[in-house]
């Protein structure tokens, strides 16, 4: 029993520890990313990084899910004679949940995982020690530009992702449906409305940001070698994804509650 | 050793621990502008981490580090970055950027640092990898395509390129060839000589150490234990030393090895 207690006590302890750590790492990672020198090189590098090559895994997770939530919906809503609404429904979950948060997921399993592996490795093999005596700030230099570069391309890359979403429901509307096309498009416009853009942007902003942090942070507390540069690519996904699931929740309820 | 003056690096009674292993218990060194220390000790003695608490990369628990007369264990932010400015460092495992090529790594200090034109610094990088006896096809080569060897001397140029007061070489030659292990050793006096750099060296090559050092200092135990000029470390009557110069099995240094061939049958 005593164990137990003691056992529970030293997991919340643990769990104080990590958090306050990873609130100082996020006060220090973002002072040095609003202060110069900016290295406008290596922002780019990883925007293209994060932004144009996670095009393709973005792309085809959203326009499944376009499809697949048009096809669900209509065997549902058929039997309340509901069909028509089906083109709300694909284009407001789209772009309020699905598109952020599975855009943001896949990216976390692509993006999240190569930067606590990289970084991970530059800690392990002293790289990250080289560039301190060379007089750089591994901070600056390392993890600056990913936060910013996260930051900034997970919400276009959520446009991107809303935009194929929404075009693969209209296509399973349209061709196995057989919805009327002119209408389908109608109805979507009309219904969308700034605010469920918007806090698609916001979510998708903070999750780019979650996920480069967690990449950053877990690679760069890395120690052991080879299996501990593993160990924080295993946690960099794992706790972003974790965090982008309650972070949505948050981030719901406080556009959509009242 | 050296009179007036203040001296480069003055280390006072510093001590490291990682967790129940006492790395540095006390150790007192004192090297002045333009000298060439070389530190000997066994294989995790603590070299390593006393040149890193040096860099402030380990922060230690007691003792002081001044450089230039000022305490630097207290620094942090850009105070700390200025002191590191003036010292250049050779990592054992060269650590090389593995996402620069190798002209880029040399000149990392030049571009990032002191913020010269790429060009320059490219034609700098240049100069400096043929002083490390490399061809200038390997400019463009990244640190995985290069073999042990060639990843040091690399990591070498990096720490001479920008021309530092201070140089730290750990283990300049362990993986070298004889012949380029002397071009290295040349290469390491004339920066002293030329730049009037102040060298610390870390090495377990005898021949080595006396080819770079005028100055000898060997740990033991988490102490300097004997400290003394090149010319007199073959007349020293200190066991420790003698036993390691020598390389001796026997002797009051006791290696902790166990016979695993005990109780086999054969
Ligand atoms: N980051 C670290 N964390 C924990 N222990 C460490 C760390 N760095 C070094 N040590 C320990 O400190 C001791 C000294 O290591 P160090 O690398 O300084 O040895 P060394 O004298 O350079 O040896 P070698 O000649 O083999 O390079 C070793 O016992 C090592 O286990
Ligand atoms: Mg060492």
């Amino acid at each position: 029993m005593l164990s137990l207690i003691q056992a529970l006590g030293r997991t919340f302890l643990n769990f104080l520890g990590a958090t306050g750590r990873i609130a100082l790492f996020t006060a220090v990672s973002l002072s040095h990313c609003v202060r110069p020198p900016f290295y406008f090189r290596l922002i780019g590098r990883q925007m293209v990084e994060i932004g144009y090559y996670s095009l393709p895994v973005v792309g085809l997770t959203a326009i499944f899910t376009g499809m697949v939530l048009a096809l669900q919906s209509y065997t549902g809503f058929a039997r309340f004679s509901a069909e028509s609404a089906i083109p709300n429904v694909v284009v407001v979950s789209i772009t309020r949940e699905l598109g952020p948060v599975l855009g943001g997921l896949m990216v976390a399993g692509r993006i999240g995982a190569a930067m606590a592996a990289e970084i991970g490795t530059m800690r392990v093999t002293e790289q990250i020690d080289a560039l301190t005596t060379l007089a750089t700030n591994p901070f600056k230099y390392l993890i600056a530009p990913r936060l910013i570069a996260g930051l900034t391309m997970l919400p276009l890359l959520t446009l991107v992702a809303i935009s194929i979403g929404v075009f693969g429901g209209y296509l399973v509307s349209i061709y196995k449906l057989g919805f009327n096309p002119t209408t389908y498009i109608t109805n979507t416009i009309d219904f969308l409305q700034v605010q469920d853009v918007l806090s698609g942007l916001v979510k998708a902003a903070v999750f780019g940001f979650i996920i480069t942090l967690m990449g950053c942070y877990h690679g760069y507390h890395s120690r052991g070698g080879a299996q501990g540069v593993g160990a924080a690519t295993t946690n960099a996904v794992v706790s972003a994804s974790i965090l982008i699931l309650c972070s949505n929740y948050f981030i719901t309820e406080i556009f959509f509650s009242r | 050793m050296s009179t007036a003056g203040t001296p480069k690096i003055e280390i006072r009674d510093l001590h490291k621990s990682f967790g129940r292993n006492r790395v540095l218990q006390g150790v007192n060194l004192t090297i002045m502008p333009g000298e060439s220390v070389v530190i000997i000790g066994g294989s995790g003695s603590g070299k390593s981490v006393l040149l890193k608490c040096i860099l402030g990369l380990i922060h230690p628990e007691q003792g002081s580090i001044k450089i230039d007369g000022e305490e630097i264990t207290n620094l942090r932010g850009s105070e700390l970055e200025a002191v590191r400015r003036k010292i250049g460092m050779l990592f054992q495992s060269a650590a090389l950027f593995d996402s620069l090529n190798v002209w880029e790594n040399i000149a990392f200090a030049l571009i990032q640092g002191q913020g010269m034109a790429r060009e320059e610094a490219q034609r700098t990088a240049m100069a400096r990898l043929g002083d490390v006896g490399l061809r200038q096809e390997v400019a463009t080569l990244y640190p995985a395509e290069l073999s042990g060897g060639m990843r040091k001397r690399v990591g070498l140029a990096r720490a001479i390129a920008s021309q530092p007061e201070i140089i730290f070489f750990d283990e300049p030659t362990t993986g070298l060839d004889p012949i380029m292990g002397s071009v290295i050793d040349n290469l390491i006096v004339k920066c002293v000589k030329e730049l009037g750099a102040t060298a610390l060296s870390i090495t377990h090559d005898m021949a080595s150490a006396k080819r770079i050092s005028s100055r000898i200092a060997m740990v033991f135990e988490g102490k300097i234990i004997w400290d003394g000029s090149t010319d007199e470390i073959d007349q020293t009557d200190n066991a420790y030393v003698q036993q390691f110069i020598n390389g001796r099995a026997d002797g009051p240094i006791q290696m902790q090895i166990q016979d695993h061939f005990e109780g086999h049958p054969g």
